[in-house]
């Protein structure tokens, strides 16, 4: 490859003097201006989230100090004018943490299958098919979701509306959620370390149990937490499928389950008696609480299963 | 222990795309055989095809044979695991499991075929370290992660997990060249080692490293882009690099090529 005859040379243009002592005015203005734009929207993004924050906690978090508001529930409150007593909501966290719990456990291990099948098996058709579904899913609004339990659970099964009903509602809601996480975890494990356990003569299923998903496990939970929060604050099937009362109720399986939504709309009917509001705000306060206290758990998890390491 | 390899009229083919055309070769027990050539004339390719690696790749798909020992590899009651368990496979990039120690690394083949036996898993991973030489630098820290080595440390490591499970065959794909030279050197005394007891064959972009290494040699090429890769010629190492039979090798072991 050695050629023996060199290029014709262009003739020598004069060259631009470049100048190294700083940047260009023109260049640094620019610097600047994108500079301000993006911290610009950045507090824009921020201001609703201050919003939220101040607006709940200002006048919900005082609820949370009384002392009745984790340990009872609503019964024996009078009409609104008439109660001077905020009394607990208990009924409504042990309700949405009852739920959500069920729906998690309905909607993750078919959610964590599908999403195997998605990224390790799925080839063609059926697979664009089933990712397809996903979608549509995700896509479905919640109440839909609940008429659709509805219509299955009573009018073609003819049985009787329990709040387990609501969670069943609330998984189709959490499926897709957790199914796209999950597969974005999946693929993020590197094809080699497959690679790696197959050269060992271990077969695929094992390497997707024992190589694939303890790599990506910590991503995995963070996904099944995301959809936990997610699902915790869902108002329109509990209101379709598991009603509200007053009563702290600890079976899934009769009658109604109240949850931290639908006691901030129930109690929202009468926001204007001081009392109500300070159960609205004091429910929607546990609720953030409830959220943000699922995913410190999450992050803890996610460091425990590194550590391991 | 080490088998001999027999490949007939191999063609190799990535869904319609043929990558290699029409390899016949043999690979003695006991010996060290390299693969140089040009990238992308299917080095790895072939490489993968002797441990069935070849059809995890969507598409993957073989004509020919691809006989251990007069058993061939592609007959249809072959089981692809259990070949794989007779040929391991070191890998380019050193791959050891992120979630596991040192130990369990070296372990995983035996524990995750269901060796549970706590004394016997000691014993591989004791002798499969000894055997990687790699016992001595590891020996005190066997429980920490095996993705805090340096990289040529996590390469013998992945080396030693790829014996431990006893395979009759070793394949190496460039094991060393994400590797300092003085890994690298570690690598290749090893491989020296090695081939008391295994059949290795070893993909390498690097002349003098076949050179080093192997007994034999086997040159593949390339016609043009887009073509399918070849076996140009294979032959005692010594010979391919002093007096080879086409001018093609030559030319590419004197560096007037590619
Ligand atoms: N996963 C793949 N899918 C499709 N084609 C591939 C794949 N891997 C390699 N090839 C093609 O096969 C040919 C041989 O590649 P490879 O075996 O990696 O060459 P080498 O290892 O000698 O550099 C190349 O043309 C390459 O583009
Ligand atoms: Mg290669």
């Amino acid at each position: 490859m050695t050629t023996d005859i060199a290029a014709p040379e262009a003739p020598e243009a004069p060259r631009p003097t470049v100048s190294l002592d700083g940047r260009s005015g023109g260049r640094k203005a620019k610097n600047t201006l994108a500079t301000v734009l993006v911290w610009a929207a950045f507090l824009l993004a921020l201001v609703p989230l201050v919003w939220i924050m101040w607006t709940v906690l200002g006048r919900g978090f005082h609820v949370l100090l009384s002392a009745t508001w984790w340990q009872k529930d609503q019964s024996g409150a009078l009409p609104p004018g008439f109660d001077t007593n905020v009394r607990g909501m208990r009924h409504a966290l042990v309700g949405t943490l009852l739920m959500s719990l069920l729906t998690t456990v309905i909607a993750v291990p078919i959610a964590i299958l599908t999403a195997i099948y998605l990224v390790e098996y799925g080839r063609g058709r059926v697979a664009r098919v089933v990712s397809f579904m996903v979608d549509i899913l995700s896509g479905i609004p919640s109440i839909v979701a609940a008429l659709f339990i509805f219509a299955a659970w009573v009018t073609t099964f003819g049985l009787k509306i329990i709040p387990a009903c609501a969670s069943l509602a609330l998984a189709m809601l959490m499926i897709p959620v957790v199914t796209r996480s999950t597969e974005e975890m999946l693929k993020l494990v590197p094809n080699e370390l497959r690679e790696a356990s197959y050269a060992l003569g271990v077969p695929k299923w094992k390497t997707i149990v024992r190589i694939v998903l303890p790599t990506s496990f910590s991503g995995i939970v963070t996904g099944v937490l995301l959809g936990f929060s997610r699902v915790a604050g869902e108002t329109a099937p509990l209101l379709l499928l598991a009603a509200y009362t007053p009563y702290l109720n600890e079976n899934l399986f009769s009658g109604s389950m109240a949850a931290l939504p639908t006691l901030i709309n129930n109690q929202f009917l009468s926001i204007n008696d001081p009392i109500s509001g300070q159960r609205v705000w004091g429910a929607a306060c546990t609720l953030i609480l409830l959220v943000l206290v699922i995913n410190l758990l999450g992050r803890l998890v996610g460091r425990l299963a590194k550590v391991k390491r | 222990m080490a088998k001999r390899i027999d490949v007939k009229d191999l063609d190799i083919f990535y869904g319609d795309f043929k990558a290699v055309e029409g390899v016949t070769m043999s690979v003695e027990p006991r010996s060290v055989t390299a693969f140089i050539g040009p990238s992308g004339c299917g080095k790895s390719t072939v490489l993968r095809t002797l441990n069935r690696m070849h059809e995890v790749i969507p598409g993957g798909r073989v004509e020919g044979k691809v006989l251990l020992d007069d058993q061939d590899l592609y007959a249809p009651t072959v089981d692809p695991v259990a070949v794989r368990r007779t040929v391991g496979m070191v890998f380019q990039r050193p791959n050891p499991f992120p979630t596991m120690s040192i130990k369990d690394n070296v372990a995983a083949g035996l524990k995750l075929n269901g060796v549970r036996n706590a004394k016997i898993l000691d014993e591989v991973v004791e002798r499969s370290l000894r055997g990687a030489n790699l016992w001595n630098e590891v020996k005190d820290r066997l429980n920490k992660p095996g993705a805090g080595l340096s990289g040529g440390q996590q390469q013998r490591l992945c080396i030693a997990r790829a014996i431990a499970v006893e395979p009759q065959v070793l394949l190496m794909d460039e094991p060393c060249s994400a590797l300092d030279p003085i890994s690298t050197l570690a690598i290749e005394e090893l491989v020296h080692a090695l081939k008391d007891r295994f059949t290795v064959v070893i993909v390498t972009h690097n002349m003098q490293q076949a050179a080093r290494v192997s007994d034999r040699t086997a040159f593949f090429n390339l016609k043009a882009t887009g073509q399918p890769g070849h076996l140009v010629e294979i032959d005692d190492t010594q010979t391919i690099f002093s007096n080879p039979t086409v001018s093609a090798t030559e030319d590419y072991i004197s560096g007037r090529f590619g």
